[in-house]
């Protein structure tokens, strides 16, 4: 059995958002949030609090979110365009791609309880095409943090990047993925979490702990995987790829997302076009509404698990586990 | 500059919007010379705004909503000194920066913008910035009467008057007819100056095409102290042109020859009676 983590010892990355956004804002003043009755659901609250200045509120209409966060952003604001990944890349998509992107008007557009963090609220909830149509989008960078630490660089970096920015994450507490952190936190540049030969199994956000567990399993059958959390979904980090396209036997990648047009494809894109075949599989939501349930009932029933990478790792590699 | 001027440079606008368009062999014709006069006024009497301040974070925003009449917005910006109107020969061509709707690559130009319904959020946002932080600039929208059916439009209604932004102004060019047909048929959204009151904006309802009513609404705004003004601006499609005004298929009709011969001699006579 997987070591079980007592989850109530951490933070959800939504909750260190809004932490590292009150930290920021308490220096600097052009520091927004922009909200669509989304402050309790985003951890605002406190921010809109301390910062009443500093919250716009716009009710329930995210197209006029994105729209006026690209107006404020356009006179100089750091803009946190705040709503459910859902709506937010869906009904306001042609706000983010034309007020936001073409227009290069920086925000930072925040989807929040993203993938399927809302569970058995349903596939209106779920937001498993966010990656998909922002990689169409030109002068969009996006970005799914994995752990606590990558969330509080990713917000850091976003409030100083004077470029728009998508960052998705979930609600639930999040696990670190290293004890010390010494990485230096890039968008665009894939984080290390865990080195092997054999396989590589590259994860974004809330799957990269399982992508983690998965390689610890692996090890108790000899089998050594890479782990990275490739946090940045575009501009994908290709130097990383073809390292591990080099050096492992395989190539697994997991994702909260459907398995259409994400990043298992955009690694399989750009490897099959640079001449790297190696077996290679996507661990996804496949093309159907969800099965009910919880997210983790989820991701357990798609295999976006410990067990299930573990499993399709062996798969890939022609082997069987012995250790389950 | 005074009311004669303005006329003049009005006519001499819709000349040049005529010849760049008809150069081009693209445009949208009717709704270029319906919102001209618009145009005329907010940047040759009412706008803080010019090359020389353009980078200026105080500087007066002019952001249009009804992007597919950029031809007439071209022609105003070159005049006003923001790039050699020359360039406007390459409208429309493989490269060029004139293209059929605004980009920021052409000087002077605030926002992207030709999909609908996008103008006044940007405009919102950017006028609720100047709030935050205690600028005294204002913001120009230009909104199409066809485009009003997009709802993002009533969401940004909303908001402006909810933050009670009163350094914002939007235009509506109610010429009254739209690609398909008029806009009562289409979707009636009459009448359009009560339901911008119903949503607490303040609202005067001038001729859009008159100079002297354009100038008396700018220069009361803000219409009332807290709330966004709204300017429903009367006009007419194809205005100036006798066998375009008021005709569908100028929508975005581009003259041939003899029309546009027969056009410039219109606006010629125009000129010559001034």
């Amino acid at each position: 059995m997987a070591e079980q983590i007592n989850t109530h010892s951490y933070k959800a990355n939504l909750e260190v958002f809004s932490e590292t956004l009150q930290r920021l804002a308490q220096t600097d003043r052009d520091i927004l949030a922009v909200t669509s009755d989304s402050r309790g659901s985003g951890k605002l609250v406190p921010f809109g609090k301390k910062f009443p200045k500093q919250i716009v509120e716009v009710g329930i209409a995210e197209q006029n979110l994105v729209g006026v966060a690209a107006g404020l952003a356009s006179c100089g604001k750091k803009v946190f365009a705040v709503s459910p990944a859902c709506f937010l890349t869906a009904r306001a998509l042609e706000q983010i791609k034309n007020d936001v992107a073409y227009s290069d008007n920086p925000v930072n557009v925040i989807g929040i309880s993203a993938g399927v963090s809302y569970g058995a609220l349903g596939s209106t909830h779920h937001s498993l095409h966010d990656y998909a149509v922002l990689r169409t989008i030109n002068n969009i960078i996006v970005v799914a943090p994995a752990d606590n630490f990558e969330t509080e660089k990713a917000i850091e970096l976003a409030a100083e990047t004077n470029h728009p920015v998508y960052l998705r994450f979930g609600k639930k507490p999040m696990p670190p993925l290293k004890e010390k952190n010494e990485d230096v936190f890039a968008f665009g540049k894939g984080r290390i979490i865990n080195e092997g030969n054999d396989i590589a199994i590259i994860a974004t956000g809330e799957t990269v702990y399982p992508a983690l567990q998965a390689a610890k399993k692996l090890e108790k059958e000899n089998i050594y995987a890479s782990v990275i959390s490739m946090h940045t979904i575009k501009p994908l980090d290709t130097k990383l790829l073809e390292t591990l396209s080099e050096k492992c036997g395989a190539i697994i990648t997991v994702e909260e997302h459907s398995i259409y047009g994400g990043l298992g494809e955009a690694c399989a894109s750009w490897l099959l076009q640079h001449n790297f075949r190696k077996p290679f599989k996507i661990i996804g939501i496949p093309d159907e509404y969800t099965v009910t349930g919880s997210q983790q009932d989820i991701f357990n029933h798609y295999g976006i698990s410990e067990n299930g990478i573990a499993e399709q790792a062996m798969r890939l590699l022609e082997k069987t586990l012995v250790h389950l | 500059m005074t009311i004669t001027e303005l006329k003049r440079k009005s006519i001499i606008y819709r000349k040049k919007t005529l010849q760049y368009i008809t150069k081009a062999k693209a445009g949208h014709t009717g709704g270029s010379l319906s919102c001209l006069d618009i145009l005329n006024v907010l940047y040759n009497k009412v706008m803080n705004v010019s090359p020389s301040n353009f980078s200026s974070p105080d500087r007066d925003r002019y952001i249009q909503s009804k992007g597919h009449s950029v031809e007439s917005l071209y022609v105003v910006l070159a005049d006003k000194g923001f790039y050699d109107e020359d360039d406007l020969n390459t409208l429309c061509q493989y490269k060029s920066h004139y293209i059929g709707h605004p980009t920021k690559k052409v000087n002077g130009i605030e926002q992207n913008t030709g999909a609908l319904g996008h103008g006044l959020s940007l405009s919102v946002g950017t006028a609720l910035a100047a709030k935050l932080d205690e600028k005294n600039y204002r913001v120009f929208t230009l909104l199409g009467d066809g485009e009003l059916p997009e709802g993002s439009n009533w969401e940004a209604m909303l908001s402006a008057a909810h933050y009670k932004i009163d350094n914002l102004c939007a235009v509506i060019d109610k010429n009254n007819l739209q690609i398909t047909a008029p806009t009562t048929d289409v979707m009636n959204t009459d009448p359009v100056d009560e339901k911008f009151r119903s949503f607490g904006w303040a609202v005067k309802t001038v001729n859009g095409n008159d100079i002297d009513e354009l100038i008396s609404a700018f220069n009361s705004l803000p219409f009332e102290k807290g709330k966004p003004s709204a300017i429903i601006a009367n006009t007419v499609k194809g205005r100036g042109i006798s066998f375009m005004e008021n005709e569908l298929k100028w929508h975005h009709g581009v003259p041939n020859k003899e029309q546009y011969e027969t056009a410039q001699a219109e606006l010629d006579k125009a000129l010559s009676i001034l």
